[in-house]
């Protein structure tokens, strides 16, 4: 019944994929020219990897963004796992109203959550430097800061915020396949009550874990906006960066930075996909036997 | 079992309290209050000045919404029929553009549409730009007064900005439609079939009222982050074409500072996101999952 495509309709496919991919390309092409230009290719050179390693500014945002990107997946996959077991386990009129609001910062514009988080920490900063003053006046054994600033920690933050919701709407679905009688029946032959926790839900709801892990990380990476609100002076991802850098010139130090993030990220999910192909091939192996 | 479990959600509630709902109740606050903090709605009634970036916000991001379901559809899906290893590594290089964080893309697309870049320097080489300027000459009343052009302006257009909105937000659009088309029951288009239904007519009754719930979540996933960008609109459009994003943008971090304006525009833009949620919900269950690639 399945009827595959015509010729016309693979020509649109490859039109829209080359769309897609043009610039990056062009962005790789231009990261081995040997002149400044990004229009113009002047020989090949890696002039700008070489000049990349030694520019402190690029590196450090790159090891902020990276360092960023994992911290707040791994603080929102488990944070969000148990969040979702804790919201499904709820009774429908509870959960329904916190489902719509744990969706808010997936589905509010960027620039409104950023502003939004922005306030609230500048807010929050007044009102701690009001209260170490306070607090410090009173006794004199530990001394508070007294003016805190945005930077790392509240990037972080905000990083984690808008997470949790992807993990969360990951997990939902798998935990709602499950069978309920699963965790009942362990505990009936004898498993406690972490036990239950920790060899059923937890392996069945895995994948789940996995692809919401997958999406809050590319959403960090991919991150510009709540960024740039949340981030204060002190901390810059690579995006702010770069856009820092738009206003005068780009570096071609970009070009190359861009490179060695996107065949990193291709590799990766090469061997990811790779991996996932092999494994369910292996399934429908055993399904035959 | 069920109620000691659901204590796992209490950190997490907590977590929304703070930093989801108390950040927007500040925002409210902000909209309504003056610089010293006293009641006041003018933060909306001076919105009024900035009629014209409101309707060029909406007008491009309209646009851009519009061409991505154009192209996001079909590609959903004619991916959805090709063979099962097509569509696993089709979805991958779909979702691998963004990896790249979107300013690199951005910025690429920079160099492609500058007036001497690379779009201008490929048209100079095959004579598009003096054919150009032959047309325009022999047309114009006075020939000896035209000025001939040296390259198109692409960069710095609205075009321009539409294009960066398209090039980004494509993948909003392609994912949640070709997940819902995947996960159509095949055997209602070949019921359809069997009743005499012909591939046009399985598209039409069958296969486009079923992906509804992806296209409405598409044109959300399009549309809030279009009508609120402002690095797009600032590095393709030459700081000329301010829209939203960069109004809200100057009112906290730029030049023209004011947060009580900021804040207001920002709770406007919260209500066309309630707008969107409220239209998505009402087309029911499909939608939780298609948010979800």
């Amino acid at each position: 019944m399945k009827r595959s495509n015509s010729l016309l309709s693979r020509v649109f496919m490859a039109l829209v994929f080359v769309f897609l991919y043009a610039p990056i390309v062009l962005l790789i092409i231009f990261s081995f020219n040997a002149g400044n230009s990004n229009t113009v290719w002047q020989g090949f050179s890696l002039e700008w990897y070489e000049k990349l390693f030694r520019d402190r500014l690029i590196m450090q945002s790159v090891y902020t963004t990276l360092l960023i990107s994992l911290l707040s997946t791994i603080i929102a996959t488990v944070a969000g796992t148990f969040a979702a077991i804790g919201f499904y386990s709820m009774r429908r009129r509870i959960r329904d109203p916190l489902m719509t609001v744990n969706n808010i910062p997936m589905m509010n514009a960027d620039i409104v959550t950023g502003v939004s988080l922005c306030l609230f920490f500048v807010a929050f900063f007044n009102f701690w430097g009001d209260f170490a003053v306070w607090f410090n006046s009173l006794q004199g054994v530990i001394q508070l800061p007294t003016r805190l600033t945005m930077g790392f920690g509240t990037l972080l933050i905000a990083h984690v915020c808008f997470n949790i919701p992807y993990v969360i709407l990951s997990v939902g679905p798998k935990l709602r396949q499950m069978d309920k009688n699963l965790v009942d029946a362990a505990q009936d032959l004898g498993c406690t009550w972490m036990q239950a926790f920790w060899k059923v839900i937890i392996p069945e709801i895995k994948p789940g874990i996995i692809s919401g892990a997958l999406t809050a990380f590319t959403m960090s990476i991919d991150d510009f906006v709540i960024s740039y609100f949340t981030a204060g002076s002190s901390a810059s991802t690579l995006a702010m960066t770069i856009y820092g850098m738009t206003k005068k010139r780009v570096s071609p130090e970009i070009n190359a930075v861009s490179t060695l993030l996107f065949v990193t990220v291709l590799v990766l999910l090469a061997i990811v996909n790779i991996r996932e192909a092999r494994q369910e091939r292996r399934n429908a192996h055993r399904l035959h036997a | 079992m069920k109620n000691k479990l659901s204590w796992f959600a209490v950190p997490y509630v907590v977590w929304i309290a703070l930093f989801v709902v108390a950040p927007i109740i500040l925002v409210v606050i902000y909209a309504f209050s003056t610089a010293d903090g006293s009641f006041t709605l003018d933060n909306f009634s001076r919105m009024g000045t900035y009629a014209v970036v409101f309707g060029r916000s909406f007008k491009l991001a309209i646009i851009a919404t519009a061409v991505c379901l154009l192209i996001g559809y079909p590609i959903s899906y004619l991916m959805s029929r090709e063979g099962p290893r097509f569509q696993r590594v089709g979805m991958v290089l779909i979702m691998l553009p963004m990896w790249m964080n979107f300013l690199l893309r951005t910025y690429s697309w920079m160099s492609i549409l500058e007036n001497n870049g690379l779009l201008n320097r490929l048209f100079q080489s095959i004579g598009l730009i003096d054919l150009y300027n032959q047309i325009a000459m022999a047309l114009s009343a006075n020939p000896a007064a035209y000025e001939p052009i040296t390259h198109f302006q692409l960069i710095n257009t609205q075009g321009a900005v539409v294009l960066g909105m398209v090039y980004n937000y494509l993948p909003f659009m392609i994912l949640p439609i070709y997940s819902v088309i995947v996960k159509l029951d095949r055997s209602l288009i070949e019921a359809a079939r069997d009743l005499g239904a012909n591939t046009f007519h399985v598209f039409r009754r069958v296969i486009l009222p079923l992906s509804l719930p992806g296209v409405l979540s598409g044109i959300t996933m399009v549309f809030v982050p279009s009508v609120s960008t402002f690095a797009i609109s600032k590095m393709l459009g030459g700081g000329t074409e301010m829209m939203l994003g960069d109004l809200i943008e100057q009112q906290f971090l730029g030049g023209a500072y004011n947060p009580q304006l900021g804040a207001a525009i920002s709770l406007v833009m919260m209500l066309i996101v309630v707008v969107c949620m409220v239209v998505m919900n009402r087309f029911g269950e499909g939608e939780e999952q298609a948010v979800m690639l």
